[in-house]
């Protein structure tokens, strides 16, 4: 089988691969399987084979495409300007073109753009872990989950139950709201250079992880920008980012959360679009590389990508007030690889937690090496997904931390995955979660 | 096809995943760093010695050519299999077996990756100096198969000066040790410098006893900006016969510059006909620091523009950064690129460059040049597009007419990227007939069946 045209990715994607091999020297599962069809190199030759019709485009080859974690190590190291990462996703978008799988649609078109129902679907999973863990992964249409899984997965949650966010939190905070300085008009200039952020309009971006399982850190991220003076907006009826969809081909699926989502914030009117999930940030970013062949759409998705900032970053950029609770510990911090690559924000997290009395932060060796989380791929891609953790976990444990922060909920559960099986007491956290205690502190 | 049967048997001596057979794993094994592609018939992956000579026995019963391959970093399709066969891949022999701070050596397997093997031995203030530009993507048993060298070289010589011992699978499956610990040993022929280069010809490299020497503590590098090439040349001379021995002198043409420019925004000059790269380190520091102003001096003397050095490590790793993804970020000019090694007196090179630029208009086709100026070794780069039968047969001239300069001016075809399938109809020009009938008898000897890598290094 073929594929036509529509379906595939252009031939610059693959065509001046060299083959240097370059890309090997930085791709976590190569480093793990060591073999070429594991590689960046071996990905981009199946591609190019498969489209140009020296392969057949089986299951075996997309599978390959599958067994990439989109860490992006490979799109940055890349001297010609090839991007693996980028054409292994266009690859699955291709066997979704040609064969459709069936369970994909009402996961990714039924459930997963409809924060209700997904909220819906996990409340066992915030009622009882255990239980709730089982129907989720039926849920996401997987059998055969070995009881050591289990436990893993258990593992990957943080203290539930708890509330999705979206159902509490109101879609306008104010400073004033939460009682601290507010924007007021009739400031004088001395509250100005004390408040200068004061009547900054900022949307927030609740993602789906965050809503129903991390709900207490985007709580925080909140409460922090309000207290550096942002009025902040979270449109309760936000959509899925759109990721989970693109990674496993449904692109059409992927732009209609876009469309979505780019509407509501228009509506908002806000300056910029913060999220505290790296995941969302980079997949918001590249709104108007997805809907760029649209015309009715191309200009607002490019204007809506260039106003999404990560949380860290956006807040560095404040005048920030320095907290002046005090935390006592050693924090290291492993950088998410849609914060660091996907969107160049390593230093702000480090310099956030830097501000932070009594904390003591440490570099993790290897800090930007992939944990291996990649979303789902725990779930979908186990083994792997444990090679890459375990070598995290040999740096992590190296530091001697207390607390590992990471800006991105997917890493944070693999963290916490990795600190359960390697018997490390060190608490996984958001660097905002922090940031916010010592505020609250103060 | 392979025989099922030979399969089975694979399977048991490698356990399960040491064995691949399915389309996509022997597409993907069917290259190297070049445009050659031929796929094998089976890929095995082994973890130990005695597994690679079990693996080797039975492919010398089956007459089964055997293609020793790690990284596939090689830039002369060396671990290419033109005669399909079993694909041997080292990268699982990859354990640090023991350092032994006390002799100053490391015993390896061959698929150790030659930059972990680095940053193991500088854990303990050791050093391991030869540096290719792949020093991340090759293995240190392809490093030794191909006797790579890199910008350190000047100094410290390539990698073969580094090696003690080696243990090699022969053809026929038995183990071969040779050398030792001492850093002296005259007895009997060296079978260690004759299996080092032999990029797979003669056996399966499995592990390697190397020097080490302590870490020099202080570097600092300079970037010379040279509006002539010709000046920059010349500078090379002026430097080493001035008594300095630079670690590096790295020169790189203004094609090459444009290439990395656009590939990495390092803020380099375009509006310059070279560069060079320069490097000093011991360990006196004041030493250090004076060797790289006289070199910046001469630099200045001989035509430099600018010279700046580095004052930072980032500044430093940035300017390596540049060189070392040179020869990658060609191919954003054009879909394939052919780089070839050249080596030629050090005297010889502004006349080696002059010819070189003349064959590229000839031809129609650019020529990029950059290399280790320092030991006369230049890879002049063919960009072109192999889909246009016309730019392949002009490609195919140019290669010939370069070698041709080479061999004219008192040089040699390949420095550091070896023979393999690449330059093997050149070798009898290069060598004479006496030297490669000599050869073919030491390839007959140790491999007389010819099963081991075929139709590599020697002319057909
Ligand atoms: C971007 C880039 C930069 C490079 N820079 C340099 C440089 O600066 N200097 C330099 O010298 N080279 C350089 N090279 C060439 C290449 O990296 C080297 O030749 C390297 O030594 C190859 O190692 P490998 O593990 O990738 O071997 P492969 O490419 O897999 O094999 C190369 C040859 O060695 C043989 N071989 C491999 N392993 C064994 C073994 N265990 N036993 C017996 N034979 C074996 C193979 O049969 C083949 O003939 C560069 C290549 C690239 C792509
Ligand atoms: S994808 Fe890029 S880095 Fe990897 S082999 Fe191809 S050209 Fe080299
Ligand atoms: S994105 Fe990461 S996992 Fe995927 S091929 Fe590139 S380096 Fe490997």
């Amino acid at each position: 089988m073929t594929a036509s045209h529509d379906q595939r990715p252009p031939e610059s994607a693959y065509l001046n691969c060299i083959r240097c091999g370059l890309c090997l020297a930085v791709c976590p599962i190569y480093r793990e399987y060591l073999t070429e069809t594991a590689s960046p190199r071996g990905r981009v030759a199946l591609a190019r084979k498969g489209l140009e019709g020296e392969l057949v485009l089986s299951p075996n080859l997309f599978e390959q495409m599958y067994a990439c974690f989109d860490c992006l190590a490979c799109n940055e190291i890349c001297p010609v300007g090839i991007r693996p990462a980028d054409l292994a996703l266009a690859l699955r978008a291709t066997q979704e073109a040609m064969h459709p799988a069936r369970w994909k649609r009402p996961l990714f078109r039924g459930l997963i753009p409809h924060p209700g129902r997904l909220e819906l679907a996990t409340l066992p999973l915030r009622l009882y872990e255990r239980l709730g863990l089982r129907r989720l992964a039926y849920a996401l249409g997987l059998r055969r989950l070995l009881p050591a899984r289990l436990r893993d997965l258990e593992a990957m949650l943080p203290c539930l139950p708890q509330r999705p966010l979206r159902q509490h939190i109101p879609e306008v905070v104010t400073p004033a709201a939460l009682g601290f300085a507010g924007p007021d008009p009739t400031a004088d200039e001395h509250a100005a250079r004390e408040n200068p952020a004061a009547g900054r309009r900022v949307g927030f971006f609740l993602g789906c992880a965050q809503n129903v399982l991390f709900a207490e850190e985007s709580a925080a991220a909140v409460r922090v920008l309000a207290r550096n003076g942002c009025t902040v907006i979270t449109p309760a009826a936000v959509r899925c980012c759109g990721m989970p969809a693109r990674g496993y081909g449904d692109v059409a699926a992927a732009r209609d959360q876009a469309r979505f989502n780019i509407a509501l914030f228009e509506q908002a009117a806000v300056e910029v679009v913060v999220t505290d999930c790296a995941t969302c940030g980079s997949t918001l970013r590249e709104y108007g590389e997805l809907l760029r062949d649209d015309p009715a759409w191309a200009a607002r998705a490019a204007a809506f990508s260039r106003k999404v900032r990560d949380v860290s970053e956006f807040l560095v950029s404040l005048p920030l007030r320095k907290p002046t609770g005090r935390l006592d510990g050693r924090v290291t911090y492993h950088d998410p690889c849609h914060l660091r690559r996907g969107q160049g924000v390593w230093r702000e997290p480090r310099h956030l937690l830097q501000l932070i009395d009594g904390l003591e932060f440490v570099e993790l060796p290897e800090a930007d090496w992939c944990c291996g989380s990649a979303g789902s791929q725990l779930i979908t891609h186990y083994e792997t997904s444990l090679r890459v953790l375990a070598r995290k976990m040999e740096n992590v444990a190296v530091t001697g931390a207390q607390i590992i922060a990471s800006g991105c909920p997917g890493c944070q559960m693999q963290l916490n995955v990795g600190v359960r099986r390697h018997g490390l007491a060190i608490q996984v956290t958001h660097p905002i979660v922090l940031l916010d205690r010592a505020y609250e502190g103060s | 096809m392979i025989a099922h049967s030979i399969i089975q048997q694979l399977h048991a001596i490698l356990g399960p995943g040491g064995v691949l057979t399915a389309p996509e794993d022997l597409a993907v094994y069917a290259y190297d760093g070049t445009f050659m592609d031929r796929r094998p018939d089976v890929v095995v992956l082994p973890t130990t010695t005695e597994q690679v000579s079990q693996v080797v026995a039975l492919a010398t019963a089956e007459r089964l050519p055997v293609i020793a391959r790690g990284m596939g970093s090689g830039l002369a399709a060396g671990s290419v299999p033109c005669d399909g066969g079993l694909a041997l891949v080292t990268t699982r022999l990859n354990r640090i077996l023991e350092i032994d701070v006390g002799n100053s050596a490391v015993h390896v397997q061959a698929g150790v990756v030659t930059a972990d093997l680095q940053a193991a031995v500088e854990k303990i203030g050791l050093f391991y100096p030869p540096d290719p530009s792949s020093i991340r993507h090759s293995t240190i048993g392809g490093n030794i198969a191909c006797n790579a060298g890199g910008p350190r070289c000047l100094k410290y010589g390539v990698t073969g000066d580094y090696v003690l011992g080696l243990t090699v699978v022969l053809a026929d499956g038995r183990i071969l040790r040779t050398g030792g610990k001492p850093i002296k040993d005259v007895v009997g022929y060296d079978l260690t410098a004759l299996f080092t280069g032999s990029e797979g010809t003669l056996g399966v490299i499995c592990e390697a006893l190397l020097r080490l020497i302590p870490r020099p503590r202080f570097i600092r590098t300079a970037l010379a900006e040279f509006p002539s090439l010709d000046d920059a040349s010349r500078t090379v001379n002026a430097i080493l016969t001035a008594g300095i021995v630079p670690v590096a002198l790295e020169l790189m043409d203004e094609t090459a510059i444009a290439c990395i420019e656009e590939a990495m925004h390092l803020g380099l000059p375009l509006d310059v006909e070279a560069l060079l790269i320069l490097e000093t380190d011991g360990n006196h520091e004041a030493a250090v620091i004076d060797e790289i102003e006289t070199a910046a001096r001469i630099c200045g003397e001989t035509g430099a523009r600018r010279v700046q050095v580095a004052r930072s490590e980032a500044e430093r790793t940035a300017l390596w950064r540049a060189r070392r993804s040179v020869s990658p970020a060609l191919a954003r000019k054009a879909p394939n690129k052919l780089g070839e090694d050249i080596t030629v007196p050090r005297t010889a090179i502004p006349e080696a460059i002059r010819r070189i630029k003349a064959v590229s208009a000839r031809y129609g086709l650019p020529v990029v040049i950059f290399g280790h100026a320092g030991d006369g070794n230049l890879h002049p780069n063919i960009l072109f597009d192999r889909r246009d039968p016309a730019q392949w047969a002009a490609v195919e001239q140019m290669v010939e007419a370069i070698f041709a300069i080479s061999l004219a001016l008192g040089g040699t075809l390949s420095g550091e990227h070896g023979v393999g399938a690449l330059k093997r109809p050149y070798m009898e020009k290069a060598l004479g007939p006496l030297s490669i009938e000599i050869q073919r008898r030491i390839k007959q000897a140790l491999d007389p069946l010819g099963i081991m890598n075929p139709g590599k290094v020697f002319p057909q």
